[in-house]
């Protein structure tokens, strides 16, 4: 089997498996299953920004947060979901696109507590303007969309909607990380000066790394509008944001699979560890902390790493052998 | 006027023990690059030293808080360092801050689990009277406060500029690779920084769960605060994170009185965001070069 073929073959397998695996579950699996793609969609957005131009961001959450409130005030109002979720992840771009300004100036530890305080200060926001977010009430009723006569009310059918978006994103930030932005999106981030001298427009290309990610972000927030049909400032808080930077960064940043693998562990290992009880964020926060400490690279280079200790055996045979030649 | 004057020195009183923890901060970012998530953290676990010597173990508090604060350089200093920083030295910012934010979680968690959910009343040191100046009323704890926490930074400052000592943990701090070609002993000189920071986490711990209740969860504003007074004031200067910690410290004070309540929070976070866009190395910070 060559490396193309399990390029085609493992995306096609795990779509059958993500098709497959729902069926016959109970309600809160399901729920579990659709609350993952959903944070995997933001959390591409992340790995765009973070793991493929290197702009750290901890704001995502609050870009689902902008999605979800722009959401849900439209669909309240009666407009169609898509409606919806073209305006949200239109606002985020936007928004995403003044929060690289920032960026442009500052890197690094700078720009982490720039885009932390813009979190901080949309958290405030959504609390305080009472009149328009419904305050610490949040908004509740969020009707879920149908689609030429079917309905994704029942959670199951919502789990396939969510599927679908899913696999649109997906395809969407393949394209963009093999397209040339994607390879002007890492020359940014292993060194600019250098990417600047052969050509690069960093300045618009770090612009677009926040806008878009923001964007992945807002199109995440669509689908919790609906997912959960409750929203409130709390889900948009600073954790959430270092949620989703875990995410990327346990599951592997800068790799295409990384943050579906890292929402994967970030959502369902507590639902795995629940029965510990109270000790289970203790055991995850420690879990955390030591493949930090041995694979920084998350999970995906720990996978690696595991991996060539078992292959290069033969070359070290080899070495031998040659050595024995000698 | 006289409320104006009250909220000013209460406001500097808050603000001098923000900037104890911003000063820590500071330190540890200069001498390993380390972006510490968990500094509030830092500052809350030590108040629960304290309990625990106090009420579980049935010691007097004045031996509780020595003993805390060697606990909290201990545990906080130099078992964080060996076991979590010093292993990841080498992977860069990224996945140090990840650990340290999960360290966070686990120090939250672990608080709540094994001690108590709840808000503890916690000793204080000072007398909770009122002292009348003109028409001000001020409080002891407040000035007393100010007092130690300033202190503890002014001695701060003079170990690092005037013993050999600290001027060897400057050097590293500046440049260590020159530091180690002339002689300083670099990793020594970094276990000292973070000995230092949980010495000045446990003061700051000590000094401020009074005005609150001990609560797992009061390092969530606090490690907020200090990384705002260190970017606001200067990240490469202890005098920085200082005049950081007591500009929030009266900002906070005079938005709650004259401003919004409601908005209170945000105010620091536009000063942050302000200062990083003009003036990216802090009031008092001088600019770093640019590396390629």
């Amino acid at each position: 089997m060559t490396t193309k073929m399990v390029r085609i073959l493992f995306p096609l397998a795990a779509l059958a498996l993500l098709v497959l695996i729902p069926l016959g579950q109970g309600n809160y699996i399901i729920y579990v299953m659709t609350s993952w793609l959903m944070f995997s969609i933001a959390a591409m957005g992340l790995n765009l920004t973070l793991g493929y131009a290197g702009q750290i961001s901890l704001a995502q959450a609050s870009f689902m947060g902008i999605g979800a409130y722009i959401t849900a005030l439209l669909t309240l109002a009666g407009y169609h979901w898509v409606v919806g979720w073209v305006a949200a992840m239109g606002a985020c771009f936007g928004i995403g696109l003044l929060l690289g300004y920032p960026a442009l100036r500052v890197q690094h530890h700078f720009l982490a507590f720039v885009t932390l305080a813009f979190n901080t200060l949309v958290f405030l926001v959504l609390r305080n303007e009472e009149w328009l977010t419904g305050g610490n009430h949040g908004l509740v009723g969020m009707p879920r969309p149908s689609f030429f006569g079917i309905s994704t009310g029942k959670n199951l059918e919502f789990y396939y909607f969510v599927l679908i978006l899913f696999v649109i994103s997906a395809a969407v930030f393949y394209w963009i990380v093999n397209s040339p932005w994607g390879r002007a999106f890492k020359a940014l981030r292993e060194n600019p000066v250098r990417a600047e001298s052969l050509g690069v427009d960093t300045r618009r290309i770090t612009l677009l790394a926040f806008a878009i990610g923001s964007a992945f972000g807002g199109g995440a927030g669509a689908i919790m509008s609906p997912l959960v049909q409750f929203i409130e400032p709390g889900s948009f808080a600073l954790v959430h944001s270092l949620k989703i930077l875990l995410m990327v960064v346990v599951g592997g940043a800068g790799l295409f699979y990384g943050p579906m693998l890292g929402a994967a562990v970030v959502i369902l290992l507590p639902e795995f560890l629940r029965f510990t009880e109270g000790y289970y964020l203790m055991i995850y926060a420690a879990l955390v902390i030591v493949l930090m400490v041995y694979s920084p690279t998350g999970l995906i280079g720990l996978g690696t790493k595991l991996w060539q200790q078992i292959r290069p055996q033969s070359e070290v045979r080899k070495d031998m052998s040659k050595g024995a030649q000698l | 006027m006289s409320e104006f004057i009250q909220l000013i020195v209460s406001g500097l009183s808050t603000g001098s023990i923000y900037a104890l923890a911003a000063v820590g901060f500071t330190l540890l970012w200069q001498a390993s690059q380390t972006i510490n998530f968990a500094q509030g953290e830092f500052v809350m676990v030590p108040a629960f030293f304290v309990l625990v010597l106090t009420v579980k173990m049935g010691l007097p508090v004045w031996l509780a808080m020595p003993l805390a604060v060697i606990l909290a350089v201990l545990i906080l200093g130099a078992l964080f360092k060996r076991l979590i920083v010093e292993p990841m030295f080498r992977h860069g910012t990224i996945p140090l801050v990840i650990a340290t934010i999960a360290l966070g979680i686990l120090l939250k968690e672990m608080v709540k689990e094994f001690y108590s959910p709840l808000g503890q009343p916690f000793p204080s040191l000072f007398p909770q009277t009122v002292l009348k100046i003109g028409n001000a009323s001020i409080s002891v704890p407040d000035i007393a406060n100010l007092i130690i926490a300033m202190g503890t930074i002014f001695a701060l400052q003079l170990f690092l500029s005037g013993t050999r000592t600290g001027r060897s943990m400057q050097a590293t701090a500046q440049n260590p690779d020159v530091a180690q070609i002339l002689g300083v002993d670099i990793k020594r000189m970094v276990l000292y920084t973070f000995l230092i920071n949980g010495a000045l986490a446990a003061i700051a711990s000590i000094l401020i769960t009074p005005i609150y209740l001990a609560k797992f969860s009061n390092g969530e504003t606090l490690g907020l605060v200090a990384f705002i007074a260190a970017i606001v004031g200067g990240f490469n200067q202890i005098r920085g994170a200082l005049v950081g910690g007591l500009l929030l410290g009266v900002i906070d004070n005079l938005s709650a009185a004259y401003f919004s309540s409601e908005y209170r929070q945000a105010l620091p976070m536009l000063l942050l965001i302000v200062i990083i866009l003009v003036r990216p190395q802090g009031l008092l910070g001088t600019a770093e070069g640019r590396t390629v």
